[in-house]
């Protein structure tokens, strides 16, 4: 590691502690924020994901060698860590460090993004469920039904069986499609109380239609637990990467993801446990954080709670 | 007396209305609203007082259609007229064009009719996004000098606080702006003060009146609550299981109850000014209203009417007028012939 990356990662710890910090600051003056920051796990979990996000933006610059470069097959082959090797390197002599950070950029994006699209259609789907009832609520809960019956690597191995090679994008939306049928019962689990609520009649009885009832006045009070089944949805898709991933039909070596990269060293785990070791700590780091914020924000968007 | 011809044209008229709902389990079908009529005219308040499971809600529920539909229904042949179109007969976008804007409506639960997560100024601006598509800082004030209208203090800041932060009695006056935002024609308020106590109730009757008087709309009122209806109804309906059973004007109601029903509902007001015999009770009219999938055939009343007879049991009476010309009707036999009031022992 030389001086330079060494500033890189320092900058981006105060970076994200900074930003913690003005938010707090700034969030004290709102009921809501207070509440969230009255949790200090989620304040924490905000922090550290604040930090991954931010080494896995400025990847180039914080890591030291090539990500994908093989240093030197027979000298450098698993390689314990040092100064030089923060992490160690790992069986084909990659800096398990620079793979760590890379690979962040690919699982903290195929998390966020393959969660964006289960939650988005979930919801959906869920309200659509909830609000409408009777014939659409029993077809489209009975194909939830079949979804969770299904076991989704299956339906993963298929696609990745049908279409040779997947690309990065096709991955997220596979990834996606297999993952909204929890959040679309819970959804419409919301809905179907919410939509007997007075003021759901009394924005009907001002001449609101379904689309504004549904958007403007339904969801927004369901959306604690939309939120927090995306939060828990990011790291529920960021372990099915790595279990994809371990199976060798996730994201196509050389590129690193978390998943991968725990693949590539399980063979020489007992040789050399930092190639396995630090992208596995990674995962629980941010799937622990992830439930940490969940916890806080649910907590922050409680209309149940009054203000302190 | 005012006799019917000389009114104003009829502003909403509601003829027949039934409005059934099936029962799960195959219990059959409650018969809610059945064969309710009557006429508001502009500029009046008409009160509907009745009992609780007597219909008065879902007879203002069916106005707007917002009957939960299934399982309620509101059955063919039923009439709800307003300024000339059958509200029954409107596609959903011509119906969403009438409420909020002609017809409006306020609940009798301030607490939760109000959308939590949003402010006051938000809801209150909401009908008239929808109804005139005005601008978002056009619809702020209209919002905040609709709070000023309701008796809001400080409506500048008032406007940006959510619902949580208001009592019940501010939350009813929101209910109330937002109501009237689009000016409506007709307001039905459905037991506007029931849960609040009782000095916020007459602020919020006085404010309805005033609001009734600046702006010239009708008010169909809605209430269990006698007192309410004699200090602020011009004319009444009484309804019981279902049906119209007495319909007059306040002060011919109050003086001449023709209906037992009306008398018992009356007599059950607790007066401080009546001479009393000290520990006598509260006059109760006995049984409770028959549930609404097996009403009594016959009147419905009479099986807890004091002067019933075979007829009663027999032959359900229409509403009878009580004298000519008065508009004052009544559903009850008596009327022709009154020689039958003795109490039964």
């Amino acid at each position: 590691m030389t001086l330079g990356t060494w500033l890189a990662l320092f900058v981006a710890l105060v970076v994200a502690a900074e930003l913690v910090r003005a938010l707090r600051h700034r969030g004290l003056r709102q009921e809501r924020w207070r509440r969230f920051f009255r949790h200090r796990t989620a304040s924490w979990g905000l922090g550290i994901l604040a930090f991954l996000v931010i080494i896995a933006l400025a990847a180039p610059l914080i890591a030291p060698f090539d990500p994908n470069k093989q240093l030197d097959i027979i000298h450098l082959k698993n390689h314990p860590p040092s100064w030089t090797f923060l992490l160690g390197t790992d069986v084909l002599s990659r800096d398990v460090w620079s793979r760590v950070v890379f690979g962040a950029r690919v699982s903290l994006g195929i998390g966020a993004l393959g969660a964006l699209v289960a939650v988005s259609l979930g919801t959906l789907v869920g309200a659509v469920a909830g609000y409408y009832q009777r014939w659409i609520d029993a077809v489209l809960m009975r194909g939830v039904d079949v979804g969770l019956a299904l076991p989704r690597i299956f339906i993963l191995l298929m696609a990745v069986a049908l279409w040779d090679g997947l690309p990065f994008a096709a991955l997220v939306i596979a990834i996606g499609l297999t993952s909204w049928f929890g959040t679309s019962r819970l959804v419409r689990a919301e809905v179907l109380s919410l939509r007997q609520r007075d003021f759901v009649v009394a924005a009907r009885a001002l001449g609101a239609d379904t689309a504004r009832v549904i958007f403007r006045h339904v969801l927004p009070n369901a959306a604690a637990p939309i939120i927090v089944s995306a939060a828990l949805g990011v790291g529920n898709v960021l372990l099915l990467e790595a279990a994809l991933s371990f199976l060798g039909i996730g994201i196509k070596p050389p590129d690193a993801s978390w998943g991968n990269m725990i693949a590539d060293g399980a063979p020489s785990i007992y040789t050399a446990p930092w190639s396995t070791l630090f992208p596995g700590l990674a995962i629980s780091l941010v799937v622990m954080s992830l439930n940490a914020v969940a916890d806080g924000v649910r907590d922050a968007l409680d209309p149940r709670e009054e203000p302190a | 007396m005012t006799s019917t011809s000389s009114l104003p044209p009829v502003l909403l008229r509601v003829r027949d209305l039934k409005t059934y709902f099936v029962t799960e389990h195959g219990k059959g079908t409650a018969r809610a609203v059945d064969d309710v009529s009557f006429d508001l005219y502009p500029g009046e308040t008409l009160g509907i007082v009745g009992e609780s499971g007597c219909g008065k809600t879902v007879t203002s529920l069916s106005i707007l259609r917002l009957v939960p539909e299934p399982p309620g229904h509101v059955l063919p042949g039923s009439l709800i007229e307003f300024e000339g179109r059958n509200l029954l007969a409107l596609s959903a976008p011509e119906l969403r064009a009438v409420r909020g804007n002609q017809i409006a409506m306020i609940f009798q639960e301030p607490m939760t009719s109000l959308n939590p997560v949003f402010t006051v100024g938000d809801q209150i601006a909401e009908a008239a996004i929808i109804h005139q598509h005005v601008s978002r800082s056009a619809a702020r004030a209209r919002a905040i000098e609709m709070l000023r209208l309701v008796g809001i203090p400080d409506p500048d800041e008032r406007v940006d606080h959510y619902p949580h932060q208001l009592s019940g009695g501010m939350r009813q006056r929101v209910m109330i702006a937002m109501a009237l935002v689009c000016h409506p024609k007709v307001l039905i308020a459905d037991e506007p003060t029931t849960a609040l106590d009782v000095t916020i109730q007459a602020q919020i009757l006085e404010l309805l009146d005033r609001l009734q008087h600046e702006l010239g709309m009708a008010v169909l009122l809605i209430t269990h609550d006698l007192g309410v209806v004699a200090g602020h109804a011009d004319r009444v309906v009484v309804m019981y299981a279902g049906r119209v059973v007495e319909m007059a004007e306040t002060d011919a109601l109050f003086e001449r109850p023709t209906h037992p029903y009306t008398e018992g509902l009356l007599a059950a007001v607790p007066r401080i000014d009546a001479p009393r015999a000290p520990r006598a009770r509260l006059h109760a009219i006995p049984g409770q209203v028959p549930a609404a999938t097996a009403w009594p055939p016959g009147c419905r009343f009479h099986p807890r009417c004091p002067y019933a007879w075979e007829k009663c049991a027999a032959q359900e009476p229409p509403l009878l007028e009580t004298g000519v010309g008065t508009g004052h009707t009544a559903r009850c036999w008596l009327v022709t012939e009154p020689e039958r009031k003795v109490p039964k022992q």
